[in-house]
């Protein structure tokens, strides 16, 4: 029958579809890859920026290297996009249990104005202990969205108040500062997951 | 969470004597499930609120609005995250649901958002939402308060 015939195929079958995944892999999400839409982030290392985390210690792309890192931008007056991506993140660092603990985690405001290290230590406090909350002057955030290629832009509401249209993927760092690949808004678990585990594996391999 | 079914004789002996009837073709026929909100910070910061809205009617029903003593400016709102990974957020105008269909308020796409709140929204309290119709019918929920982390009603 059909399936007897196919089962005949199996080995060379087998190392036919390992290649076809290889290839695959390669193009679509391995180094002969396309771009993202839009550019991707220079390395960590190529960055230049002077941040104040949630408990006031000045920090920047250098405090980043020697672990990988996971960070993404908001603004704390953001009542979808932000704690939907807090939350899931600190989903993604439940499941990764201690493998969490080697990672940096980073949630960099793009509404500085309102946004301030009171605020940011506030904030951070309702989510995963692992994520850190950084602010700065404009300028600085404005550097800081260069290098990760972000983008982001203030927009008024009805209310009289405003709110933050942003770049909502979160971004992944090899412990060598190297740029690794993002995980984009409303990407499921399964796929968030095994790409964390990508980061902290290239660290791993960077060591050694 | 609170299901307002109401499945009127009056509607159905007016629809078996083949008459139009678009006046009962609304709320009678909402049900909302699944509703939850996020715990607020203060006052200051919009809030959101999440429900399943289902049309078991035979007519389509128009979601025109929201009204709630929790906040002064309630209106469904729709994220959009664009190619580019760029998230933003706009009112999302009348919404008609098909009947037999459903409509889904959740993270990053449509959502009641709740601008100028009267007071904090605290986790474990609920508040009462109401969903307005194009034909004057109204639909009131309500909406649990949970955790500023939760990710979905069961957390
Ligand atoms: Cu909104």
């Amino acid at each position: 029958m059909q399936r007897r015939a196919i089962l005949g195929y199996g080995a060379a079958g087998a190392g036919a579809v390992a290649l076809m995944l290889f290839v695959g892999w390669w193009q679509v999400d391995g180094p002969g890859g396309p771009e993202p839409i839009g550019q991707r982030p220079v390395a960590l290392t190529a960055m230049d920026f002077r941040l104040t985390d949630h408990e006031g210690n000045v920090v920047g792309p250098e405090t980043l290297i020697g672990r990988p890192t996971m960070a993404f931008f908001g603004f704390t007056y953001c009542p979808d996009v932000c704690p939907t991506t807090l939350s899931d993140i600190s989903g993604w660092l439940d499941d990764l249990g201690d493998e969490a603990d080697e990672m940096n985690v980073v949630f960099i405001t793009v509404d500085p104005e309102r946004d301030t290290v009171e605020t940011m230590a506030e904030y951070v406090g309702y989510f995963h202990p692992a994520i850190r909350g950084w602010t700065g002057p404009e300028e600085q955030i404005a550097r800081v969205a260069d290098g990760f290629r972000a983008t982001y832009v203030r927009v008024p509401t009805e209310s009289g108040d405003y709110t933050m249209n942003h770049t909502a993927s979160v971004f992944l760092f090899a412990a060598s500062g190297r740029f690794v690949t993002m995980i984009d808004y409303h990407e499921p678990r399964e796929f968030a997951v095994p790409k964390i585990r990508r980061a902290l594996e290239e660290e791993t391999e960077g060591a050694t | 969470m609170k299901k307002h079914i109401l499945t009127g004789t009056l509607t159905a002996l007016l629809t078996l004597g083949g008459l139009s009837v678009p006046a009962l073709a609304g709320p009678e026929d909402v049900v909302v499930e699944n509703a939850w909100s996020r715990a607020s910070i203060g006052m200051n910061r919009p809030g959101a609120a999440y429900m399943t809205i289902s049309n078991t009617g035979d007519e389509p029903v128009t979601l025109i609005g929201l009204a709630t003593p929790l906040a002064m400016m309630p209106e469904i709102h729709e994220t959009k995250t664009n190619a580019e990974g760029v998230s933003s957020m706009s009112p999302a105008g009348e919404i008609v649901i098909a009947p037999g269909e459903s409509i889904a308020l959740e993270p990053g796409g449509l959502h009641a958002m709740l601008m100028r709140l009267q007071e904090p929204m605290t986790e474990g309290d609920t508040f009462p939402l109401t969903l307005l119709f194009d034909d004057g019918g109204e639909v009131t929920v309500e909406v649990p308060i949970l955790s500023i982390a939760a990710r979905g009603p069961e957390d």
